[in-house]
């Protein structure tokens, strides 16, 4: 084998790797939204359903933290990008000796943590208000404590800088001779900025409106001391993350992914024909004659972009009529049966046990009888314990096959996966805190 | 067309910081002259150019278009439109929008702006090209978009910052016509900023030498190209052989320098500096290289002169350049005219080198253009 076939396949195993990496966790993520499962999980796979994207659908709580989010993100993106641009041109006007300290003030939220400006906007706004004497229930009372109002504000502290940044490097193509030419033939420096600049700048503005929305879409850190008693998707997610998740959230995930995989074809698509149809333009590609119709040729995105359109319009389609209800059914009663073929196993080995300690509670000390010893002590200071029979300390072992471990079984896979608490598992199982280490039964080795 | 409106700079100095750039220029334009500033780069002349299209104010003196001073008017209120060095095109918009887009300010609708852009694109003979970009056009025609625009702004005075310099050599000298006949036709003043003394000497109806921020002389292509007034001006102009010396005697308007090198020579002094010279000065004799000519009688002694030894000979297609070395190892330079010799001189043979006195001048010595 030659080096190069080596390091071909090392560079095969590498990307391999780092877009499994990459990918890995959005596409179990994915499929977790498609399982029937009660908590996100891929195995043991359960049933293909939809029911979680209807249990997203009616959850209000997600509802209003994705409408506060998209309100909160459109705030954002017009208040960071106008002080970014803004920023960006003083940036390029300021005398030189005072950019790099410019540069430094503009840039520096972006190296404050964020739960610091959260902090700090609810604090100097709050102050803010108490400084005018706005009273409580105000107007200004009302807007200076209102979670949107200084969610927006917290936000653009340092998504502005970002947009900033992207500005500046655009900024930095512009050839300042444009504007002088604008004003030379009599534009005023508005129509100059409006004319020239701006439509310049517009690639820009564009991608910095992106990264806002998504900057503020996924902020957690400083939102959640701002929104006060609003509520964003993140602070929703948190809040669900912590009292118990269920997989509505990964068919949420699912749905953000599809569509900014859908954007991204879109974009890409568009890009392509728009440069197909320049070099057509400019006699560079000749119209040629295929099957398909123009926008599709040669535009690999495209052809992606309909047949993902096509499958996810068949998998909606599906989702209205399939149901995995038999299938719920079957899952069910597999479970169950394999639940009753589990007690009576134990019930057998009890049984058995039960057999074998009668038999030698008959060649002991016939005055000890066993079963009535329930002290509080249980039988650890009966006659027949120090005895030095093995056979009696293996009484109580029944009893870990109910889960006696420090916190039971709570974290057993099975715990989680079933809301119906009527399960005949669960007196079995002990579910208590302590299993059923208390219970009455476990010291008493017999029944 | 109007006639042309005349601009006048009184007594302009501009300062940035500690540096002059421009000193004390005094310059009247006439109303429909074709105008150049000629100079090495760095010698000040655009800083001229954005005084008088008002990107800058001058610290000292006065610039006035028309007769009006134009103190605290900003460019786009002054009747000036400026042709920038890289053209500035609008890469975003179309042709014809670039062109109107003086009228796009102003307000003009749309139909009438595309009619007067036609209308130009007619006149720069770029005809159906207006729905193009910019980046689609070739440069000379670029070129020609950036002239339609400032003309679309129907401006009294047009300004040029060295707009040629990018072309190429070819494409040059065309549109050194071409933009000298749009002069003549729209007869409005042209002030021309070059360093390329071929495009000032063709183009211009008068042209100022500048200098590090000084104008050196102001005069016609011809007379500046003929009679210099400093030495700067004489060595940046044209080519020229220079003889330093000490003037021996002066007679009428004619001087005779006692050179370093090559002996007493004569010469015309140059107008600017007839009656200013005196015997016993330090002066510098200019003699252009097609001034030259190979003496018929090889070996005489006289006051128009000089023998060297043939160093080096190069043929340019319309002329040889033949390259001397003089006494004392002075490097002379001539120039003969291509009518179908085989060759002017041979390698180190010596030959006498004569020139008619009216052909070279003298003045007092001073710095030369640095080449």
């Amino acid at each position: 084998m030659s080096s190069a076939t080596l390091i071909r396949i090392a560079l095969g195993a590498y990307l391999l790797i780092f877009f499994s990496y990459l990918l890995g966790p959005l596409v179990v993520m994915s499929l977790t939204a498609f399982n029937s499962s009660a908590f996100p999980s891929v195995s043991p796979w359960a049933c293909f359903t939809f029911e979680w994207f209807g249990v997203l659908f009616e959850d209000k709580h997600i509802r209003d933290g994705l409408f506060y989010s998209v309100l909160i993100g459109i705030g954002t993106v017009l208040l960071s990008v106008s002080m970014g641009l803004a920023a960006s041109i003083v940036l390029t006007q300021v005398w030189p000796r005072f950019r790099s300290t410019y540069y430094t003030m503009i840039i520096a939220p972006i190296l404050i943590p964020g739960v610091v400006l959260g902090i700090s906007t609810l604090v100097f706004w709050d102050r803010v208000g108490r400084f005018f004497g706005a009273e409580d229930g105000s107007f200004f009372y009302e807007l200076f404590h209102n979670g949107i109002f200084l969610t927006i504000l917290g936000q653009s502290s340092f998504i502005a800088s970002y947009a900033m940044l992207v500005f500046v490097a655009r900024l930095q193509r512009f050839d300042p001779g444009l504007t002088e030419a604008a004003l030379d033939l009599g534009a005023t420096h508005t129509q100059a900025f409006r004319k020239i600049l701006l439509p310049f700048m517009r690639p820009a503005i564009a991608s910095a409106s992106v990264l806002a929305f998504l900057a503020s879409f996924e902020n957690y850190n400083t939102t959640t001391f701002t929104i006060i008693d609003y509520k964003t998707l993140t602070t929703v997610l948190a809040q669900k993350v912590r009292l118990g998740i269920n997989p509505s959230i990964s068919s949420l995930a699912f749905i953000i992914i599809t569509l900014t995989v859908f954007a991204a074809l879109i974009f890409e698509a568009v890009q392509r024909n728009k440069s197909r149809k320049d070099a057509m333009r400019q006699g560079r590609l000749k119209p040629g004659r295929g099957v398909l119709p123009g926008f599709l040729r040669g535009n690999p995105a495209a052809i992606i972009l309909v047949l993902l359109s096509f499958f996810v319009i068949a998998m909606v389609g599906t989702a209205q009529s399939y149901s995995p209800e038999q299938c719920k059914i079957r899952v069910k009663e597999a479970r169950q049966i394999e639940i009753q073929k589990r007690i009576e196993a134990l019930q057998k080995a009890r049984a058995e046990e039960r057999a074998k300690a009668a038999e030698e509670a008959e060649d002991a000390v016939p005055a000890a009888p066993s079963p009535s010893n329930s002290g509080a002590f249980g039988n650890v200071f009966a006659p027949g314990n120090l005895s030095g029979e093995e056979e009696s300390e293996a009484v109580p072992e029944p009893a870990p096959q109910g889960g006696s471990g420090a916190f039971g079984n709570v974290f057993a896979p099975n715990n989680l996966s079933e809301d119906t608490p009527d399960e005949p598992e669960a007196p079995q199982g002990g579910t208590g805190a302590f299993g059923n280490v208390f219970a009455p039964d476990n010291l008493s080795g017999s029944e | 067309m109007s006639s042309g409106v005349a601009v006048d700079l009184e007594n302009i100095t501009i300062r940035f910081g500690d540096f002059t750039a421009v000193k004390d220029a005094n310059v009247n334009i006439n109303g429909g002259d074709f105008f150049s500033f000629l100079g090495p780069s760095g010698c000040g002349k655009t800083t001229i150019l954005r005084a008088v299209s008002g990107f800058l104010e001058p610290s000292e003196g006065r610039v006035l278009i028309g007769g009006n001073d134009m103190a605290g008017i900003g460019p786009n209120k002054r009747p000036t439109a400026l042709i920038f060095q890289n053209l500035a095109l609008f890469p975003l918009m179309t042709v014809w929008e670039n062109i109107s887009f003086s009228m796009e300010v102003a307000g003009a609708s749309a139909k009438e702006r595309r009619r007067r852009a036609d209308e130009l694109l007619d006149m720069i003979a770029l005809p159906g090209q207006g729905d193009k970009l910019p980046s689609e056009l070739s440069g000379g025609q670029k070129q020609r978009v950036a002239i339609a625009r400032a003309l679309c702004a129907n401006p009294d005075v047009l300004l040029l910052d060295e707009p040629l310099s990018a072309l190429d050599l070819k494409l040059r000298q065309h549109m050194r016509t071409e933009l000298r006949e749009i002069q003549q036709r729209v007869g409005i003043t042209f002030i021309y900023i070059t360093h390329d003394q071929g495009e000032a000497l063709t183009m211009s109806d008068n042209v100022a030498v500048m200098k590090s921020g000084v104008i050196d002389q102001i005069a016609s292509g011809h007379e500046i190209y003929d009679h210099p007034a400093t030495p700067f001006v004489a060595s940046f102009v044209g080519e020229n052989n220079v003889f330093r010396g000490r003037i021996k005697s002066i007679e009428g308007g004619e001087a005779i320098i006692s050179t370093n090198r090559s002996g007493d020579l004569v010469a015309r002094i140059t107008p600017a500096e007839i009656g200013k010279l005196s015997v016993g000065d330090e002066a510098m004799m200019f003699v252009r290289p097609e001034a030259f000519e190979v003496a018929p009688e090889q070996g005489g002694t006289g006051k128009n002169l000089v023998s060297a030894k043939a160093v080096n000979e190069e043929f340019e297609g319309n002329s040889f350049s033949v390259f001397l070395e003089g006494d004392g190892g002075k490097l002379i330079k001539m120039s003969v005219p291509n009518l179908g010799q085989d060759r002017i001189s041979t390698r180190g043979h010596d030959l006498t080198l004569r020139y008619e006195p009216s052909n070279a001048v003298v003045m007092r010595a001073g710095e030369l253009a640095s080449e």
